[in-house]
């Protein structure tokens, strides 16, 4: 039994968003569309977090902070990324101190796509990332190191 | 003490997390409700705490685990004395204890976060132990015994003679039970100032027993409001019942105070509500 996918905290993190897809993020906790009713929860401290949620690109200051977060959740973890500049870099992709996407530091699951990101499509993301949460924890039970 | 109560004691450890899961369960959705939301489903602390055991468990310090772990023995504990129908004075010391050694988990971390939360922690016992101790002081005064089978053999209510007491315990039930406007040193919830408090170095399993014992505490924590009605078993599950609804409620209605207020204000209720209740019974 999978406890798993009824119980996915997550922690979310703006690398360097334009604010854009964190109030969507944060509009998902909202009464209206209420993620806790699949028992997510937003949580603040990457000790207790299942799901790495990030909005915008990395840049040279939060690569450090993005890598530093990734290792303090323990194992099984998905990384989402939410955003077109989390995804690639975005609008801000030629900026002199942008590196790119998310995956230029981490290993990305599940991108959500979205200038900003609706927060239908970023629930979506996160149903998609609870499968591959699933996967992993498998992995881990086998004994292989997931990602 | 019979064979009896002391099956009532031993169920606790099976019983008291359903039902603590269960009693929290509705809390997150009437919780949710008041806040217009649709709200987790009434088993999610049980998936919740699941999960929490299928992570992985990484600690910097792992003297941690052996402290956390020291916490969740002596809640049980504490609380299979209490139902077997112990004595309450030892109840009530088991169960400080059984935080402090929680508070030595928190401060073996290194992280100031945690550290904070700890402190928070030491703050409230401080302002919580002396109404609780009246408490069980006023009980005895009523019926002559710290047993609990005592206490429940009492024939009046307990409440009609305890008014002040019973007031005074609900206010530190909220420290307790780690809700609003007391909730300092860690809350239900998401964010706060101090990320996660006292159990910011808690992860995955550690965190799981943690969450467990939290359930246990629950339990033996409305048991004890359940004493007040002891003689009358419906009016005890239906005064359980509500105070914890209020408890929600404030939990909703208010937010957090800093410790001095906290602190003191604890300390106030306890020497008007309870000082005055116990000379008022001394004096009759
Ligand atoms: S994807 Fe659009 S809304 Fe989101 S952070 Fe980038 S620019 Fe802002």
């Amino acid at each position: 039994m999978s406890y798993l996918k009824k119980s996915p905290w997550i922690l979310h993190y703006d690398a360097s968003s334009c604010n854009g897809c964190d109030i969507e993020v944060l509009a998902c906790l909202t009464p209206l569309y209420d993620v806790e009713r699949f028992g997510i929860i937003n949580t603040g401290n990457p000790k207790h977090a299942d799901i790495f949620v990030i909005t915008g690109g990395i840049n040279e200051q939060s690569s450090v902070v993005v890598k530093n977060i990734y290792d303090q959740i323990p194992s099984p973890k998905v990384v989402v990324a939410v955003g077109i500049c989390a995804a690639t870099g975005g609008v801000f992709r030629e900026c002199y101190n942008i590196k790119g996407g998310v995956n230029t530091t981490i290993p990305v699951d599940v991108y959500v796509p979205g200038c900003a990101a609706r927060p239908e499509s970023i629930i979506d993301g996160i149903v998609a990332a609870l499968s591959i949460l699933e996967e992993k924890r498998k992995a881990m039970k086998k004994g292989e190191t997931p990602l | 003490m019979d064979l009896m109560h002391i099956l009532y004691g031993v169920s606790f450890i099976l019983f008291g997390p359903l039902i603590g899961g269960i009693i929290v369960g509705l809390d997150r959705k009437l919780t949710a409700r008041m806040q217009g939301r649709v709200g987790p489903p009434v088993l999610q602390p049980f998936y919740d705490i699941g999960k929490l055991f299928q992570k992985e468990r990484i600690a910097v310090i792992y003297s941690e685990n052996f402290w956390v772990i020291a916490y969740l023995i002596f809640i049980v504990a504490t609380g299979m004395i209490f139902f077997a129908g112990g004595d309450l004075l030892l109840v009530i010391f088991a169960l400080t204890l059984a935080h402090v050694f929680l508070i030595i988990g928190a401060f073996s971390s290194s992280s100031p976060y945690a550290h904070v939360g700890a402190q928070r922690e030491l703050i409230q016992l401080m302002a919580i132990e002396p109404m609780v101790i009246l408490t069980a002081v006023g009980m005895y005064q009523v019926t002559g015994s710290f047993f609990v089978i005592d206490i429940l053999a009492y024939g009046g209510l307990l409440i009609f003679v305890l008014p002040g007491v019973f007031v005074g315990f609900l206010y530190v039930l909220t420290f307790k039970l780690r809700k609003s406007p007391f909730d300092l040193a860690t809350s239900h919830h998401a964010h706060q100032e101090l990320v996660k408090g006292l159990t910011t170095e808690f992860a995955g399993p550690t965190l799981g027993i943690y969450e467990l014992a939290h359930l246990y505490e629950t339990v033996m924590l409305l048991g004890f409001v359940y004493l007040f009605f002891g003689a009358n078993p419906l009016t005890g599950i239906i005064a359980v019942i509500l105070v914890y609804i209020i408890e929600i409620f404030v939990d909703n209605a208010t937010t957090r105070i800093t410790w001095q207020p906290a602190l003191i204000s604890a300390w106030i209720v306890t020497i008007v509500l309870g000082g005055l209740n116990l000379i008022g019974l001394y004096l009759l």
